[in-house]
């Protein structure tokens, strides 16, 4: 079933460095179009690593290099003609902590748009605003309070929102990383119908420290271990019938 | 594999999956020695060892919900994952088969009680014997691939069922000429037939034993050429 | 935790945990009344300060006044060019209407002494904004000069034998007189912030080092505070980390350390002599303490900006915002509660501080308010430096009184700072 997959990002031979110490080894990962592609590995294992690696988040670590090729659609992200701000338009993140900005929901989603120039007028913003939370599943929640605090909506809602303000710029692939960690199970179960949901219309990749959410969340995983890639692969299959040892006993929960 | 060469960070799991195999190995041998003595209560037609066959289903019964059970509240508790999950759900499999040899074995010593005074040919008895014998063997086998996740022997396990088959259609056409030579044996011999059946499905049971062993081991169905069994 | 993990059972109990265990809460108890202890010390000493500060300055409050009914005669007014009128014949008048027998006596000069110094100015201002005849009289609560002042406030005491005393009998007596017809009074002293400088305690006042001060500060603020935060920011977000910049770092919290006359020589060095800027000028003052706010700025604005969470950077960055977006957007708004508090606290040091601004001259004696940081001026610290070496006895209690006025600046803009910081902080 994977052939007819298109593939988005691809990275080949990945290495990041950081300063002496070595983070990611030769990694070769396919991230598929409208794909949940889940990362998962012990902590340190390099899953957070490779997930900055897609839209240059590392470049803001002084010490930290990344050799190897990557590509959007083809085109190497590392390449000089890429302008980093326009790929992390492109290539939205959601991150661990919800953090939205300290400002009113509707700035948090417009945000984005604004800086990149994608609306013309008011209307337009307010559009864009609406459809990104009405995406997260927000919208009914937050619909009447938009001028409130971001700030004070639940962990849940948080999260929604950053998923909201991430969409906003409609972005063609998105990275989670562990989006759920910081969330109680229901706000956790509402990120993961969501993330289904989402995969219509973006490509998804995720990390996470729990096993049951990627094989809920995701259609591939690829499991991480001391900065190598050990296995990746459907993830029904991963979770059924891993061919790696070190995959076994990773999400069987021995010592790997 | 894995199960056996290191266990889990979280030893109560680890106690758990030894003692569902410790529940599946001690269903069948019980299983076993039900189908030894259903066989035995057959070929002597001792009505007395068989209403103890078939109260003994009881206990089958009870081990079967036992291993249930546990089953369900590792699932339900530690979220299995890969070979540990396969080796939970092989193990409600493998105990749902071994309950129903148990029903075999319970409807051979029901049997054994209807079968009336007249001793019918020795022969008849021995043939039913010998597949009894046959079964047996099967079952411990798939017993063992189960315990030591042999998926090679579990193969041959299906292989073999053919052989049961075959003696079953030979018993079946023994038992034929017999009830045409003289009808007043019908009876008894309807009832041995059945036994005979009885033992045959047993023997695809023990197949679906082996199939679970094997997809435990390799997370595999045994292909579908090998999958040719009655199903009811 | 991990120690009653490890002991065993019995060792928690017995004897000698009994006895550990009331040595251990002896100390608890002793450490906390150390504490209590030492705060009590530094309260009990502060107390004190302000204590006898208060009781020095409180009189400096009031002013004792003097109601005199000026008649305005032929001989020293001149109605048709009232600015030529004789204003000290004036006085003379008006004190021989109070005193008959001291023009007699011949001690009308030391009458009219009971009179500031100045009463002739106040008489003058007051009858030429109003249009008077020759024969009218004026009325005026003048201030009384200081001894009759301080004999008012009772701090030159009638007991003391007249041979130590500031004032005879006979002009305690005077004195008295007037009090008796009703004449003097002790209002609230509004001259202390409105007048200026003066020679004569009574009528001199701080609003010439008041708006000094301001002006100074404002010179400072507008130079420390942008270039306080550019430096902070491009050291905290864009500076590489090599030995320069460590460098750059290690000698900016030297700089707070500096002692301020330093910057006072170096003010007096750079501004005064190479640029040829005024001296004594708000303009320079402004300047030196900028030199010593920027340092206190710059920490402060750099722990500000650590203090902004990574996550809030993360998030922007993640939706594809640019540096200066990060910045400009992000993390400034977030650290601005605490760069506001650094700046109002580095700005009331620089309030208080005196030696440089002596180094530079801005001690003179100045009788009326700068026009604009180019005018010569006072500080309030140094105001404050200049009264306490006057020798008049007013003076020991206006020297007290600036000095209330001076820590009721910084009490207020420390409130400030501390109300910006919850105000704003509470957004995140």
């Amino acid at each position: 079933m994977s052939e007819q997959i298109k593939v988005k990002m691809r990275g080949e031979n990945v290495c990041v460095h950081y300063g002496e110490k070595q983070a990611l080894f030769d990694v070769n990962l396919d991230i598929g179009t409208n794909q949940v592609t889940s990362l998962i590995g012990p902590s340190g294992c390099g899953k957070s690593t490779f997930l900055r690696c897609l839209n240059r988040m590392n470049d803001t670590i002084d010490i930290c290099r990344v050799t190897g090729d990557l590509t959007l659609d083809g085109q190497n992200i590392y390449d000089r003609a890429i302008d980093v701000v326009e790929l992390r338009a492109r290539v939205g993140m959601v991150f661990q902590k919800p953090n939205p900005f300290p400002k009113s929901i509707y700035e948090n989603v417009a945000y984005g748009p604004r800086i990149h120039g994608l609306t013309r007028d008011k209307t337009e913003m307010d559009e864009v605003v609406e459809n990104s939370l009405k995406r997260a599943g927000i919208w009914e929640e937050v619909k009447d309070r938009l001028d409130q605090p971001g700030t004070g909506l639940s962990g849940g809602q948080q999260q929604r929102l950053c998923i909201a303000r991430a969409i906003a710029t409609k972005p063609e692939v998105l990275l989670m990383d562990e989006p759920c960690s910081a969330l109680d199970p229901i706000a956790t179960a509402i990120i993961e119908e969501l993330i289904d949901e989402l995969r219509e219309n973006f490509t998804i990749a995720i990390v996470t420290h729990s096993m049951q959410q990627a094989a809920r969340v995701s259609q591939k995983t690829a499991f991480f271990h001391l900065g190598k890639l050990i296995e990746e692969g459907d993830t029904e299959e991963i979770f059924t019938n891993p061919q790696n040892k070190k995959t076994q006993d990773y999400i069987t929960g021995r010592i790997g | 594999m894995a199960s056996t060469s290191s266990g889990h960070i979280v030893s109560s799991y680890e106690e758990e999956l030894i003692e569902l195999t410790r529940l599946t190995s001690e269903m069948g041998g019980m299983v076993e020695q039900l189908v030894i003595s259903a066989t035995d209560a057959l070929v002597r037609v001792d009505h007395e060892a068989a209403r103890k066959v078939v109260s003994d289903d009881r206990l089958i019964d009870e081990k079967q919900r036992q291993i249930d059970e546990l089953a369900v509240s590792m699932i339900a508790r530690r979220q299995p994952m890969a070979s540990d999950l396969r080796k939970i759900v092989g193990s409600i499999h493998v105990a749902t088969d071994l309950e129903r040899i148990g029903d075999m074995a319970k409807s051979v010593g029901r049997r054994t009680i209807q079968i009336g005074g007249q001793r019918l040919s020795n022969q008849l008895y021995a043939g039913v014997k010998h597949m009894s014998e046959l079964v047996l063997a099967q079952i411990n086998k798939a017993l063992d691939a189960v315990t030591t996740l042999d998926d090679v022997v579990a193969v041959q396990i299906c292989d073999a069922d053919e052989e049961v088959d075959a003696l079953y259609m030979s018993l079946f056409r023994e038992f034929l000429t017999y009830m045409m030579e003289d009808p007043r044996n019908i009876t008894d011999c309807t009832h041995l037939l059945f036994c005979a059946k009885n033992l045959e499905r047993a023997g695809d049971h023990a197949t679906n034993i082996a199939e679970a062993a094997y997809y435990i081991k390799t997370g595999r169905n045994l292909p579908a050429e090998l999958d040719a069994r009655d199903d009811d | 935790m991990s120690d009653a993990s490890m002991t065993t059972q019995h060792a928690l109990q017995g004897q000698a945990a009994e006895r550990r265990r009331r040595a251990r809460h002896a100390a608890d108890t002793r450490l906390r009344l150390y504490g209590i202890g030492a705060i009590t010390l530094a309260i009990g000493l502060l107390g004190i300060l302000i204590f006898t500060i208060i009781l020095g300055g409180h009189t400096a409050f009031t002013q004792t006044h003097v109601r005199v009914q000026f008649p305005l005669t032929a001989e020293s007014y001149n109605a048709e060019e009232p600015a030529r009128s004789n204003w000290r014949g004036v006085i003379d008048d008006a004190m021989a209407e109070i005193f008959p027998d001291a023009v007699e006596g011949g001690n009308l000069r030391t009458r009219t002494q009971i009179l500031t110094n100045n009463t002739q100015f106040f008489v003058r201002d007051a009858v030429l904004a109003g249009d008077y005849e020759v024969g009218d009289t004026v009325t005026l609560e003048v201030p009384a000069s200081d001894p009759y002042d301080q004999l008012n406030k009772g701090v030159i005491k009638r007991d003391t034998p007249e041979e130590n005393r500031r004032l005879d009998n006979d002009e305690v007596a005077a004195f008295d007189s007037l009090v008796e017809n009703g004449q003097v009074s002790r209002p609230f002293n509004w001259g202390l912030f409105f007048n200026a400088d003066s020679r004569f305690p009574e009528i001199a006042g701080l609003s010439g080092a008041i708006v000094g001060s301001f002006y100074a500060l404002m010179v400072c603020f507008l130079i420390s505070f942008p270039v306080g935060i550019m430096a902070a920011t491009y050291l905290e977000e864009f500076a590489p980390k090599n030995r320069l910049t460590d460098l750059i770092e290690v000698n900016i919290n030297n700089l707070a350390a500096v002692p301020s006359i330093v910057f006072g020589l170096l003010g007096l060095a750079v501004f005064l002599q190479i640029f040829g800027l005024p001296r004594s000028a708000p303009l320079v003052g402004g300047m030196v303490l900028s030199l010593m706010t920027l340092p206190t700025i710059i920490i402060a604005t750099r722990a500000a900006l650590k203090a902004v969470p990574p996550s809030i950077r993360e998030a922007a960055l993640g939706v594809g915002a640019s540096k200066h977006q990060v910045i400009t957007h992000h993390v400034l708004p977030l650290a601005l509660p605490g760069i506001l508090t650094g700046t109002i606290i580095g700005l009331a040091q620089a309030l208080g501080e005196t030696a440089p601004l002596l180094l530079i001259g801005m001690n003179a004696f100045i009788t009326s308010p700068p026009g604009g940081i180019f005018d010569a001026s006072t500080a309030l610290p140094t105001q404050i430096y200049i009264w306490a070496d006057s020798p008049e006895r007013g003076f020991v209690a206006r020297t007290s009184a600036g000095i209330l006025v001076l820590l009721g600046f910084l009490i207020t803009m420390n409130a400030i700072a501390i109300f910006l910081r919850q105000r704003l902080e509470r957004r995140w």
